[in-house]
């Protein structure tokens, strides 16, 4: 059997795979944590949180009121949509103008609150969800099992973030988003609504984390703790990046994820921290990030 | 003048007086009894200890009437994060400045390791009961820590042996990557091996890692037939869920080495059905352990997991010592201890023995199929009892220089 680095082939490719499917998952969680703070300047820490309770919704309907996965794909990001939208007009329309660290504690506090309700109902154990009927099952790759619905996630992820980036860089709209954060009273004296704008942005960053939330239901357990657990990773991940830079984030996401994967392999111990360690390493060298623009 | 000497000369008197005849005061410091837990209350560990944990030792206080001798029970909880620098340094603020008599272990071991310290540089009773190393009562025993509910020598000897005597010869390990995680391998490692068995490869994973799907994939590469699960609570949970996704368990069987009811609980019988666990209580053994569960469940909505049941036997045996020596005196406390017999809900005929380790009956039980179980929570069934001393260290294996 080939080997590379001492490794089986088939094991490579295998963790390859696997660190593709990882790495999806933090491209789509940095993806809405780019958005938020590339166009509003605002340092969402409740993003985990967020993402938490859109897996959290994602169960709660199929426990209580027996609706699908498909459905909760749709429903989930669309209420935690809301949720953000309130969270917008409550509490950080006022922190607009004042020192980013202002915003900064405020979504932590309110990921602590969210995280300490659902601890406080659920326990730390988790819920389990299935894997919907139409995914379940693996195929055999030859080099590896892949299950079916970690397909899936890659494919849904990669779509997803396609679909924004798009969406913010070739339309009129997304132009109307970036001229906005750049220059909200010259974009206003135009006509449109900054304010409108600026609150839907953040319920679409939220709607995006809660995505990503029924998206993991059914691989990881649903539990409050899922999105501490993440968050400070993807912080990581839109850091190298360059915070703002949407390719970045996903790009970035990507790689991490299968860099994360080989260390793994070679050196498991080092696994959480490998991120961090090219954090450290990204910011002495290019401080405005990978892709990020030095201002 | 002659006056004021008067008065003065009564005075004294009569605090001679008073200090003669009030020697029960003098006996508890500070006129209270206080026990604390510091115990992991909001991450992986929390629901198998956590605040079920003080909610136990609460109903023992409250058993024991709620005072000794006029002196009112108090309990002290706090969460370690699963840090052992804020567990030391809690620990030592208790001690230091609130007068706490006695302290119950929570979970984590690399935690209870550094508590255990403080305890023994303090001089005051530590019981662990969450904690799992059984280093605890070996190379790093002192004259202050009493082992209580279980340890890696215990699950070894229990689950490890079970499954290797099943035909499992060849095992590759999980490990959750910290002082419990290496002590369980270790230890179930001695048993496969004097057993007939041989393990071929270990990985080591960062404790509370949200995925194990690269860990497992390199277990599967290893083609080994049993996969030992060296970790727990969240990590056991995440890793048996992507076990089952990636159709590991086709090629592999699981041996979930440290598993709690909690655990089964969130992962439903259908996954789990059929694995070995060694534990040291089951909610659902006798009358007395049902009525005791069915208390807890009122207040938690959750049955008791071995480790809560151990920490209102641990508080109502220190109660216990302490009402009857008449003081919370560390030294006096923890000679009675030493030499009681425990019988309560969580052990019958339990003692402690030189190196600190309490010796009670631990159970080999297996998780029911769906089909058997009668009730929520009804998972197991009990296979094999382990009397006495035989699931526990050897005097052959033990570095504790109490026993000798």
């Amino acid at each position: 059997m080939t080997e590379i680095f001492g490794i089986p082939i088939q094991a490579f490719l295998g963790q390859l795979m696997l660190g593709l499917v990882n790495g999806a998952f933090y491209a789509m969680l940095s993806l809405g944590l780019a958005v938020i703070f590339g166009l509003l300047d605002i340092v969402n820490f409740a993003h985990g949180a967020l993402y938490m309770v859109g897996a959290f919704a994602a169960w709660i309907m199929l426990d209580k009121w027996g609706i699908g996965y498909w459905w909760s794909l749709l429903l989930a990001p669309l209420m935690v949509g809301t949720l953000g939208v309130l969270i917008e007009r409550s509490f950080l329309k006022r922190l607009y103008g004042l020192d980013p660290l202002y915003g900064l504690l405020l979504t932590f506090g309110l990921s602590l609150i969210l995280e300490g309700i659902f601890r406080d109902q659920y326990g730390v154990s988790g819920q389990s969800y299935s894997v919907p009927e139409e995914l379940a099952g693996a195929t055999n790759l030859g080099f590896m099992i892949l299950p079916n619905y970690r397909a899936w996630v890659v494919l849904a992820s990669v779509v997803v973030c396609l679909g924004t980036w798009w969406l913010i860089e070739r339309t009129r709209l997304g132009a109307y988003l970036r001229a906005g954060t750049e220059n909200a009273k010259l974009v206003q004296a135009f006509g449109v609504n900054v304010p409108m704008m600026v609150m839907l942005t953040y319920g679409a960053g939220a709607a995006l984390a809660a995505l990503a939330g029924v998206l993991a239901a059914p691989v990881i357990q649903v539990t409050p703790l899922m999105g501490s657990n993440l968050i400070i990773v993807v912080f990581a991940v839109v850091v190298i990046g360059g915070m703002g830079s949407i390719l970045g984030s996903v790009v970035t996401g990507l790689g991490l994820g299968v860099i994360e994967g080989f260390t793994r392999v070679f050196y498991p111990e080092a696994s959480s921290i490998v991120v961090f360690v090219i954090m450290a390493i990204v910011l002495v060298l290019r401080p405005a990030g990978l892709f990020g623009k030095e201002t | 003048m002659k006056l004021r000497k008067t008065v003065a000369a009564c005075t004294l008197a009569f605090a001679g007086l008073a200090g003669l005849s009030a020697p029960a005061q003098a006996q508890f410091s500070g006129d209270v009894i206080r026990i604390g837990i510091i115990t992991d209350m909001s991450s992986v560990y929390a629901d198998i200890d956590g605040p079920g944990g003080v909610e136990a030792v609460r109903m023992a206080i409250a058993d024991m009437g709620g005072a000794i001798n006029g002196k009112k029970i108090e309990v002290l909880s706090a969460d370690h994060q699963n840090k052992p620098d804020v567990a030391a340094t809690k620990a030592r603020e208790w001690f230091d400045t609130q007068g706490l008599d006695m302290l119950i272990g929570g979970t984590n071991s690399g935690v209870n390791l550094a508590m255990a310290k403080v305890a023994a540089e303090k001089k005051r009773p530590f019981m662990v009961v969450g904690a799992a190393t059984s280093a605890l009562t070996n190379d790093q025993c002192t004259p202050y820590t009493l082992h209580w509910a279980y340890d890696t020598t215990a699950l070894a000897k229990g689950t490890g042996a079970a499954v290797v005597k099943q035909g499992g010869k060849s095992w590759y390990f999980l490990t959750a990557d910290y002082a419990f995680g290496h002590q369980l391998q270790a230890d179930t490692t001695k048993v496969v091996e004097a057993n007939g068995g041989k393990v071929v490869g270990s990985v080591r994973a960062p404790l509370n890692a949200s995925d194990f799907s690269s860990f497992l994939l390199q277990a599967q590469g290893s083609k080994a037939q049993i996969l030992g699960l060296a970790n727990a609570g969240g990590d056991t949970i995440n890793s048996i869920k992507a076990a089952n996704e990636f159709g590991i368990t086709k090629s592999m069987k699981l041996a979930g080495l440290l598993v709690f009811i909690n655990d089964i609980h969130s992962l439903g019988l259908k996954t789990t059905q059929g694995m070995y666990l060694t534990d040291s209580w089951y909610w659902n053994q006798s009358q007395e352990t049902r009525a005791w569960s069915r208390r807890f469940f009122e207040k938690m909505k959750r049955m008791p997991s071995s480790l809560q049941a151990a920490d209102y036997s641990a508080a109502t045996q220190y109660l216990a010592a302490v009402k009857a020596t008449g003081t919370d005196d560390p030294e006096k406390v923890l000679a009675h201890l030493k030499k009681a017999k425990f019988n309560d809900i969580f052990m019958k005929g339990g003692y402690v023995r030189a190196d600190g380790r309490v010796i009670h009956d631990m159970y080999l039980m297996q998780v029911k199929s769906p089909d058997k179980s009668t009730e929520p929570w009804d998972y197991y069934e009990v296979k094999q009892v382990f009397k006495g001393e035989e699931a526990w260290t050897t005097k052959a294996d033990s570095k504790c220089p109490l026993w000798k």
